[in-house]
């Protein structure tokens, strides 16, 4: 009978499984995909940010097998028998087939027969998400605030504090302290010791001024001396102690800000300002995913444009007419005091019913060429109505056409499009 | 069941003072689990139990999982299929809809048995007990797994075939190995020759010899093909005079890897790996009623005679008995629970009987098994253990007692009639009936489909046929087209199968499908 040998195994990695599971959304990325964009249709905006739970049809994800099927004459054994006596007979349960267990598809998982249903994280979920999409004209500026340092290892150092203390380190140097300080004494110990061994085992000189037992009392008494000296070689000593040295390096942040701007005339209900409210959301999501660090700006404009908390951007209502032209200045405003482009990727979502005086709609078109579009990343305008377009959508028409890389306009006509509308807005172009 | 298994037997008389348990706290601890396997082996060594060298492993219950959805390979190459099974246990553990197992042992030398840190101490104890001594003397005993498997290889041969399948997906893409693997799996029932002694897995071995393989196997490959296609003797005379292969082959995964004309050779190397893992799994599927069983009837057994020495408390064997009870407990056919016979209840309970067969015979007894009443029980229980797979062990030992305690009767279907026919029960005109069809019904050619490789059109369009016999008109599952659709990627030419029942063609099945076929199924 061998050995036992009992290991302990919880500290090593738990993720044995990662790339086999990786390679399952992998496989099964098609319907994953139709998933979450199922679920961006059907969450309400503040949990999009969270798992989602994904069904595949089990059909779809079988690995076959050759196995039986129904039908022919077989028979099974069964326990706990009460009445019956062989001989008797049942009758089968009407619409035939299955003989109840049979050598049918048993669900390995334990699942429904018809769904295969798993939870993917929320990171894969928003992976998904946003797949094969890019954030136009990325660029990495300077780095904002000098907030981020990050301690990285850097050598070791003869001063520091016990915590920092490196062991190893320490008593590798007094070790080779004690073999530089005692090596050479060492050695003449031992050279003295083979001159004593061969005095004491010569033939005794005749004349006593030679006598061996003076030379050999100099030579102990020398070993002695050495072997002192080798003892007063401290085992650690001060000048050993090596500390770790750790240097703060500021940590490179790219940073990003993201203006939303939405109508809030009277003309949005409250089903427009959800559409848009899910569309910044996405948006945000999606920066969040691309910059460590983002910021986001709210202006809500009717006649007048206001910067405002998300509260009230999203919730609030305000009636009367609208003036685009407002919301664009207060942006430029904000950008030219809060966000220098050269430090802020700045992106720019912009939500309106398409009303707008139709004196202002030129105006705005001049702002946005002259003063936004030569600031921002990306500046996406969504136009939510079913109805046609006014005013405001073909002067932003032409301003599409003079600044292709940097505008973009697409309408949502009802919730289901939104997601599809993100999508157009920010699909990788073939470079 | 017996008696023996209901209760502890009392401490006999002036040993109640004596009594010494190890601990009496239910934490565990490694000192503990140490001593505990310590005296587990003493009373295993009392009962003649040989097994490999322990490697018990204390991991964590994600730790679990993963074990778990690598079917019980602690290495394995990397696949979609066991990220499915990753999924689904992660989730129903996390809903708590399945407890985990409290172990997973490796037929590998030493034997390696995962131990949940979860688990309380008596749990581990019943693990140990469980999976170290009866698990690992079953794999070390049993002429299935002495024949087919190869312990102390087992690993190796793992990290070698995870590491070249890495390997191949750096130089193909992991899509295309994944195709090839995913036909493989849907083979891996087929990679075995039942009759036939195998070649042990060596990791070593494969490695020096897979160079060789390259080279000698391609040529073997055209030499088979080039006899082919000279056109004008292609009338069916000469066509049908000898069919290849010349007897039916039953390793369908052999016999692609050998011959098929289009595969690759990474992809033939391949093939071998998922037929070499069928075959270590092979006795696995065919012993499950005898190896847990054994494995239960030794736990059981093993922590009584603990308990007999003073070892364990009171406590912990109501803890352990509890656990014990779950695990054999089968619920009657009309349970809402019931799922089919449970294999550690059916083996447990021969074990346990085949025991009493032995100490306490009755007249019955005599009668039914006139080698073994009398006899010693520890040597009976072994040569049970060791000479036999489910089917012949069922046929062999299950006795009447065991029969009336679980109350069997069998049921017979036939979809010619309108009603189920109860064709035996636990009754003396019934019990060889009864008998005869158990066995039956775990003889693996009746569990899965008959089906081997028939004929290959050497000198026609080199389509591969294969055939299946069907058993009591039992028809394929309805997943069978797309199994061809896997042999007929590997084999690169059309694929045909045909059910054939007393010289008659009863169904058949091709690929690519016939334009026929389409017409029909519309």
């Amino acid at each position: 009978m061998g050995m036992t040998h009992v290991v302990d195994r919880r500290l090593n990695g738990k993720n044995k499984s990662a790339v086999n599971r990786e390679r399952f959304l992998r496989r099964y990325r098609h319907h994953i995909k139709k998933a979450v964009a199922d679920a961006v249709q059907r969450r309400s905006i503040t949990d999009i940010e969270r798992g989602e739970s994904v069904s595949i049809p089990s059909q779809d994800i079988e690995e076959p097998i050759f196995h039986h099927g129904q039908g022919g004459k077989r028979e099974m054994v069964h326990p706990g028998n009460q009445e019956f006596v062989a001989g008797d007979t049942i009758p089968k349960p009407p619409g035939g087939g299955g003989g109840g267990q049979g050598h049918g598809k048993a669900s390995p998982d334990g699942e429904g027969m018809d769904e295969f249903a798993f939870q993917i994280t929320q990171e894969e979920f928003l992976d998904f998400l946003f797949d094969d999409l890019e954030l136009p004209n990325l660029a990495r500026k300077k780095l904002k605030d000098t907030e981020s340092f990050k301690y990285v290892r850097s050598g070791f150092t003869t001063v520091g504090v016990p915590a920092k203390l490196d062991v190893v380190r320490s008593l590798r140097g007094a070790h080779a302290r004690r073999l530089g300080l005692g090596g050479a004494r060492k050695k003449k110990i031992r050279d003295l010791e083979e001159q004593l061994e061969a005095l004491k085992t010569a033939p005794e000189d005749l004349d006593p001024a030679f006598s061996h037992e003076d030379q050999i009392q100099v030579l102990e008494d020398e070993i002695a001396r050495l072997r002192a000296n080798i003892r007063r070689i401290p085992f650690i000593d001060e000048i050993d102690l090596r500390y770790r040295q750790h240097q703060k390096q500021p940590q490179p942040a790219t940073s990003a800000v993201m203006f939303c701007l939405m109508d809030v005339s009277g003309s949005m209900t409250q089903m427009h300002k959800d559409i848009a409210k899910r569309f910044f959301i996405l948006l945000y999501l999606f920066l969040k995913k691309n910059y460590k660090k983002i910021e986001v700006v709210f202006i809500r404009h009717h006649t007048s444009a206001k910067e405002v908390d998300e509260e009230e951007f999203f919730y609030s209502r305000e009636t009367g007419g609208t003036i685009v032209s407002s919301a664009l200045k207060l942006m430029k405003k904000i950008v030219e005091s809060r966000y220098p482009p050269s430090e802020w990727n700045i992106y720019a979502a912009q939500a309106s019913d398409g009303d707008n005086w139709n004196d202002d709609s030129p105006v705005c078109s001049k702002i946005l060429a002259e003063s936004i579009l030569p600031l921002v990343q990306y500046y996406a305008y969504t136009e939510i109505t079913p109805q046609d377009h006014q005013m405001l959508w073909y002067e932003y028409e032409k301003i599409m056409e003079r600044f292709p890389n940097s505008f973009a306009m697409q309408q949502i006509a009802d919730p289901g499009e939104i997601y599809p509308v993100f999508r157009q807005l920010f699909e990788r172009k073939a470079a | 069941m017996t008696d023996t298994m209901d209760r502890p037997n009392p401490p006999e008389n002036g040993q109640a003072g004596d009594r010494q348990p190890i601990s009496t706290s239910s934490e565990w601890t490694f000192d503990l689990i140490r001593k505990y396997d310590e005296e587990i082996a003493k009373c295993a060594a009392e009962f003649g139990l040989d097994t490999y060298p322990n490697q018990i492993e204390v991991i964590s219950a994600e730790q679990m999982m993963d074990a778990y959805s690598s079917v019980g390979m602690p290495v394995g190459y990397h696949h979609w299929s066991f990220g499915k099974q990753f999924l689904s246990t992660s989730k129903g553990y996390q809903r708590g809809q399945m407890g985990l197992a409290y172990e997973i042992v490796i037929n590998s030398n030493p034997c390696i048995a995962y131990l949940m840190e979860e688990n309380t101490l008596p749990m581990q104890a019943l693990v140990v007990a469980h999976a170290c001594y009866g698990h690992n003397s079953f794999f070390k005993g049993n002429y299935l797994f002495r024949t087919w498997t190869d312990a102390s290889a087992i690993i190796d041969y793992l990290v070698f075939a995870r590491n070249y399948v890495a390997e191949c997906e750096e130089r193909h893409g992991v899509d295309a190995v994944e195709q090839i693997l995913d036909s493989c799996h849907a083979l891996m029932n087929y990679g075995v020759d039942r009759y036939k002694r195998p070649a042990p897995i060596s990791a070593s071995e494969e490695q020096r010899r897979q160079q060789e393989r390259e080279e000698y196997q391609q040529r073997r490959i055209n030499d088979l093909w080039r006899t082919i296609p000279r056109l004008n003797d292609d009338d069916d005379t000469v066509k049908n005079k000898t069919r290849f292969p010349e007897e039916p082959q039953e390793n369908i995964l052999y016999f692609i890897e050998k011959n098929a004309p289009l595969l690759e050779t990474w992809q033939r190397e391949i093939v071998r790996i998922v037929r070499k893992l069928g075959q270590y799994f092979y006795p696995q599927r065919q012993t499950q009623v005898m190896n847990e069983g054994w494995a239960s009837f030794w736990h059981y057994t093993l922590l009584h005679a603990m308990y007999e020495k003073g070892l364990v408390n009171d406590g912990f064997m109501l803890e352990f008995l509890q656990s014990h009870t779950a695990v054999v407990y089968q619920p009657p056919f009309n349970s809402p629970w019931y799922s089919g016979l449970n294999p550690y209840t059916l083996g447990f309970s021969i074990y346990t009987d085949l025991r009493r067969i032995c100490e306490h015979p009755t007249d019955e007894d005599r009668q039914w098994f006139p080698d073994i009443a009398g006899t010693d029980w520890v040597e009976t229980l072994h040569f049970a253990m060791a000479n036999f797979k489910d089917e012949s062990f069922i046929q062999q030992f299950l006795s009447p007692k065991v029969m009336r305690d679980l109350k069997l009767f069998s049921i017979q279907n036939d979809d010619q009639e309108d009603v189920y026919r109860v064709t035996a029960i636990h009754d003396e005109p019934g019990y060889r009936i009864l008998r005869e069809k158990l066995a039956r019904q775990y003889n693996l050619s009746y569990r899965e489909p008959n089906i081997q490789v028939w004929n290959v059109d050497v000198r026609g369009d080199r389509s591969l046929t294969l055939r299946h016999v069907p058993v009591d008109r039992v028809p394929l599952g309805d997943e069978t087209e797309e199994v061809l659709r896997h042999v007929h990627r590997l084999w690169g030419f059309d694929v045909h199968l045909e059910s054939v029942d007393e010289g008659t063609v009863v169904e058949e099945y091709h690929c690519p499908r016939h334009a026929l076929d389409d017409e029909d199924d519309d």
